[in-house]
């Protein structure tokens, strides 16, 4: 346990900022496709607004529908606490934490897919096999990306791979480094159910994927489903700024500011792609991510192969 | 500096293979090896040695060549045959990915066992990778427009690693491979542009009359 | 400078042809510059020099393959001026032209001491060969020419690599010049063995596809299948001979640096699998041309074999390119012949031949025992040479391989010609004699019937003294 400053602020500011960050993809693209769009912050309120009603669960569900909700967020956050956010050190650190970040987040993503399947539609239950394969096709990428930041750092957890003693390693790496930087924010996109995988904006369910399971879900619930998400893109773009600017050098106040304009930065380049892609044919998804993970397949050897 | 430029080119290049592997229209795999033939044409420029006539000569040749005639006459032959647009490949894009992937760590290991003096610059694997996966889309791929663009990626290969002659043995080893990939495509254009007159598609795995029967 | 005489008259001649219209005056260009080069190879028996500063120059080796292209070009073009009258090739003025670039290329690899220059010449055989192939404006004549230019245009380019690898092997200071085989041959022992070990791997895989060493033979069958008889003799036997000459280039200068341990088992390998492949496809053939190219296919291997094994064997290799050429080509004419008459190489609609075509036929039976390596013919002596070589290196089992692979080839061969020679002429052949066997189509394949013979039985003083001298530079001596 770390709680030093620096560390619980960047923790809060992630938390707090999430949902703006998904505001601020959405209104990039309402800008770029020559509309108006809804307000950057509309997630705040329709967070608010969810809150503040009532849940209406089907007869058919059990006490796993309830239970998926709460235990999506609270996986995202035990994720949340292992990534380094203040570029320096994370809020819990050891040694194979960055494992625990992968499968905190299966297990939000496995209990997500029970409770789509136990509403006993067809629909959700389609949206959860395509969300489970297209899942562990992100792991392959995500594990050799991790992979190639061990070899790099010589360390097994995400705050040595990502934290301080990181930025030494950038100069005789930066080509890998530049890779596996693209290679998560590929696998942001398709982690998030962002376009070119998913298209969060789809109200055609055979077409949908992480949208059609959480149909179902009602008032607070619909309301920390949509928060997870937010949070884990807000996570995942936290990591991709901590690979590509590396920040343990910078003061803590720096830092934290850095990391804010970082993940709007992340977040406007959410929103341009998915205002210049097309979703991809279904077919060609797992083509997408072994693009992403020969990627960092690519890195791995690389570093490998020169220790330097 | 030149250094750095050299291998950032070279990853460059390891891309671009990539990227025609995953590509599935022809015209994308077309823009991707024209875009490694620029890269290509600008490596001699990042080796050491510095500028000489004969270098960026050599630079501006290959750019010319790689770049702009080569791509161009494929466009041409695509247009000129109305050959339809997607690659139609006898191994799926993810066997070729794994293909390529394999392909990747098999010249990595092969450089590994290298003698030394080789070992410290990226060009011997890169070379080595951009042959083999030249090679699969050749083996892999039906279409002769395709296959020319595995045959010039595998040229481009070999190109890679004669770079690293070009101060020692000049002139013959740029010309015989300038002259082998210009004419050497230039007629499997035009053989392209037949077969496709000769039976109404332009597909190589319809090349099957002749076989043991 | 007669050497860059040999490259460069083919050459201008070659873009000359082109510009000449009338088809007389191109075929009477083709003789006459066959026979100059013939001639000009005959003075450089007697006076050899060297031009380019070295870069071309006769060796034994490579005089002696010059030698049997030039003979065989001749050959071929006599041929060539009475086939042109009863099957025009398509393209006419190129068809010439193409025969004369083709004859500069060869001659190119056969002087070239540069190995890079050796390899520009292997590539343009590629590019002049490949519109002789496109006889007939039909799909199976399309489908042979892509394949064969696929196939070896990879080749070529796995060659090219095992160029620039052997140039990479030289040592960056020194006083050898690059790329130069006595350069490299003399300074072997500086060379670096993984380069050159990794040299040599391309080399195979690259001069093999030209050759048509199994695996990498797959064109051969449809090319030779579907190119005009003439044009497959050439390629069978001359092409191939040059190929194999840059192999040999790169296996001197292997062996020069001391790598017998592993470039001989490889040769071996390659070798016996390439009898292998041969003998189970020769086997129930039923196109005669295409068992014509499993059966080069099979005597590939047999240089290989005899390369690799070295002694005995390296000496029955450089003695098997001369038969192993003169053979095939006078098969390819012999067979070209019945073609022209019955107009198809499968077997079964030529039958009785002998009634009709008694020269051709007893041409072809000939062509059968000399190319299974029979007594009396020049195949026996070099087969039994690499044969003996196999014994004496100690590798009993390749030497009995060998014969059991060389017996079911002949198996299969001999029931396909007897068959065609044999049995009843169809009747409807009764427009047979509207094509004679004329003197010019029989002329050619008689004089190369004569040759192997002739070698069979005695070889003359100057050309065992150079084959013995050629061996001698692969790691072979004179049983």
């Amino acid at each position: 346990m770390n709680f030093t400053t620096p560390a619980v602020i960047a923790f809060l500011v992630v938390l707090l900022l999430a949902p703006a960050v998904a505001g601020v993809a959405t209104r990039t693209k309402s800008l770029l496709t020559g509309r108006k769009g809804a307000p950057t912050l509309q997630l705040y309120f329709d967070l608010w607004k969810l809150v503040q009603r009532g849940a209406v669960f089907s007869e058919t569900t059990t006490w796993i529908f309830r239970f998926a909700p709460v235990l999506v967020v609270a996986t995202i956050l035990l994720a949340a606490t292992v990534v380094p956010l203040d570029g320096r050190l994370s809020l819990i650190k050891f040694s194979g934490d960055a494992v625990a970040f992968a499968y905190a987040l299966g297990l939000g993503r496995f209990f997500l897919v029970l409770a789509a399947l136990d509403t006993g539609s067809s629909f959700e239950g389609m949206g959860a096999s395509r969300e489970v394969t297209f899942a562990s096709l992100v792991e392959v990428g995500l594990f050799l990306s991790f992979g190639t930041l061990v070899v790099v750092t010589h360390e097994i957890s995400l705050s040595g791979m990502l934290g301080a003693p990181f930025a030494l390693h950038w100069t005789a790496n930066a080509a890998a480094l530049v890779m596996i930087g693209a290679c998560l924010f590929a696998l942001l996109l398709a982690e998030c159910a962002r376009v070119p995988v998913d298209d969060p904006a789809t109200h055609l369910e055979l077409t949908m994927v992480h949208e059609v399971m959480v149909l179902d879900h009602s008032g607070p619930d619909l309301a920390l489903i949509l928060y997870g998400s937010a949070l884990k893109l807000a996570v995942l773009g936290a990591m991709i700024i901590s690979v590509l600017i590396p920040r343990a050098n910078l003061s803590p106040a720096a830092s934290i500011a850095v990391l804010m304009l970082g993940l709007i930065v992340v977040g406007i380049g959410v929103g341009i792609v998915e205002s210049i892609m097309a979703r991809l044919r279904l077919p060609k998804v797992p083509l997408y991510l072994a693009g992403a993970s020969s990627l960092a397949l690519f890195s791995l050897i690389l570093v490998l192969w020169n220790p330097a | 500096m030149t250094h750095s430029t050299l291998q950032l080119l070279l990853l460059l290049i390891v891309l671009t293979d990539f990227a025609v592997l995953g590509s599935s229209r022809l015209s994308a795999c077309i823009r991707w090896i024209a875009l490694q033939g620029a890269v290509l044409g600008i490596l001699p420029l990042v080796t050491e040695g510095g500028l000489t006539i004969h270098v960026v000569a050599l630079a501006i040749g290959t750019i010319f060549v790689k770049a702009f005639v080569l791509p161009g006459f494929l466009r041409w032959a695509i247009r000129e045959a109305a050959i339809r647009r997607e690659v139609e490949p006898l191994v799926g894009y993810m066997g070729s990915m794994l293909l390529g992937a394999a392909a990747l760590g098999a010249a990595f290991a092969v450089t590994s066992t290298m003698p030394e003096s080789a070992r410290g610059s990226l060009v011997v694997p890169v070379a080595l990778v951009t042959v083999m996966i030249g090679m699969v889309i050749l083996i892999t791929r039906a279409k002769a427009v395709i296959q020319v663009v595995g045959y010039m990626m595998l040229e481009n290969g070999i190109y890679i690693f004669g770079l690293t002659l070009a101060r020692r043995v000049p002139f013959l080893v740029e010309a015989g491979v300038l002259l082998d990939v210009f004419v050497g495509v230039f007629i499997m254009g035009i053989v392209v542009f037949h077969i496709n007159r000769e039976f109404d598609s332009i597909s190589a795995s319809k090349l099957t009359e002749l076989r043991e029967s | 400078m007669l050497e860059l005489f040999l490259v460069v008259v083919p050459l201008a001649a070659g873009a000359l042809a082109y510009a000449l219209r009338k088809a007389r005056a191109r075929s009477a260009l083709l003789l006459t510059v066959a026979m100059l080069h013939t001639v000009a190879v005959g003075v450089l028996w007697v006076h050899k020099g060297s031009a380019l500063g070295g870069w071309l120059m006769a060796d034994d080796l490579g005089l002696l393959v010059l030698s049997l292209v030039s003979v065989l070009f001749l050959v071929v073009a006599f041929y060539a001026v009475g086939y042109v009258r009863y099957e025009r090739p398509r393209g006419g003025r190129a068809f010439v032209s193409c025969l004369l670039v083709f004859l500069s290329a060869t001659s190119l690899v056969a002087l070239s001491q540069h190995l890079a220059l050796l390899w520009v010449g292997m590539e343009s055989t590629t590019l002049a060969i490949a519109p002789l192939i496109y006889s007939r404006d039909d799909r199976r004549s399309l489908e042979a020419v892509w394949k064969y230019l696929v196939i070896s245009s990879v080749g070529i380019a796995l060659a090219l690599l095992a160029v620039f690898l052997l140039a990479t092997a030289q040592p960056v200071a020194g006083a050898s010049r690059a790329l130069l085989l006595p350069d490299l041959i003399s300074g072997a022992s500086h060379l670096d063995q993984w380069w050159l070990r990794a040299s040599f791997v391309f080399a195979l895989a690259g001069f093999g596809t030209k050759m048509g060493l199994a695996p990498l033979h797959t064109w051969k069958p449809d090319t030779y299948g579907e190119a005009p008889s003439l044009v497959g003799g050439l390629m069978a036997g001359a092409l191939t001979s040059c190929a194999f000459l840059g192999l040999a280039r790169f296996a001197q200068v292997a062996l020069a640096a001391g790598l017998q341990d592993f470039v001989r088992p490889l040769l071996i390998a390659a070798g016996l699998f390439s009898l292998l492949v041969a003998a189970a496809f020769i086997i129930g053939q039923a196109d005669v041309k295409r068992m014509l190219a499993y059966s080069s296919v099979e005597h590939m291997g047999l240089l290989v074999l005899g390369l690799g094994l070295g002694g005995a064997g390296a000496y029955g290799s450089v003695l098997h390119v001369i038969n192993n050429g003169l053979v095939k080509v006078m098969l390819f004419l012999a067979v070209g012949n019945l073609v022209l008459a019955t107009g198809t190489s499968v077997v079964a609609d030529m039958r009785g031949m002998l009634r009709t075509r008694p020269v051709s036929a007893w041409l072809l039976v000939a062509g059968l025992f000399a190319v299974t390596g029979s007594p009396p013919f020049g195949p026996f002596v070099s087969e039994f040479s690499i044969i003996t070589g196999a014994v004496r290196e100690h590798h009993p089992w390749v030497a009995g391989a060998t014969v059991l692979m060389l017996t079911i080839i002949f198996v299969g061969i001999a029931r396909m010609i007897l068959g065609i020679v044999y049995g009843e002429p169809s009747t409807s052949d009764d427009e047979v004699s509207s094509v004679a066997e004329r003197p010019s189509l029989i002329i050619g394949p008689l004089i190369l019937a004569s040759m192997v013979l002739l070698l069979g039985l005695y070889i003359p003083p100057p050309l065992r003294g150079a084959i013995g001298r050629a061996a001698a530079s692969l790691g072979g001596a004179a049983p």
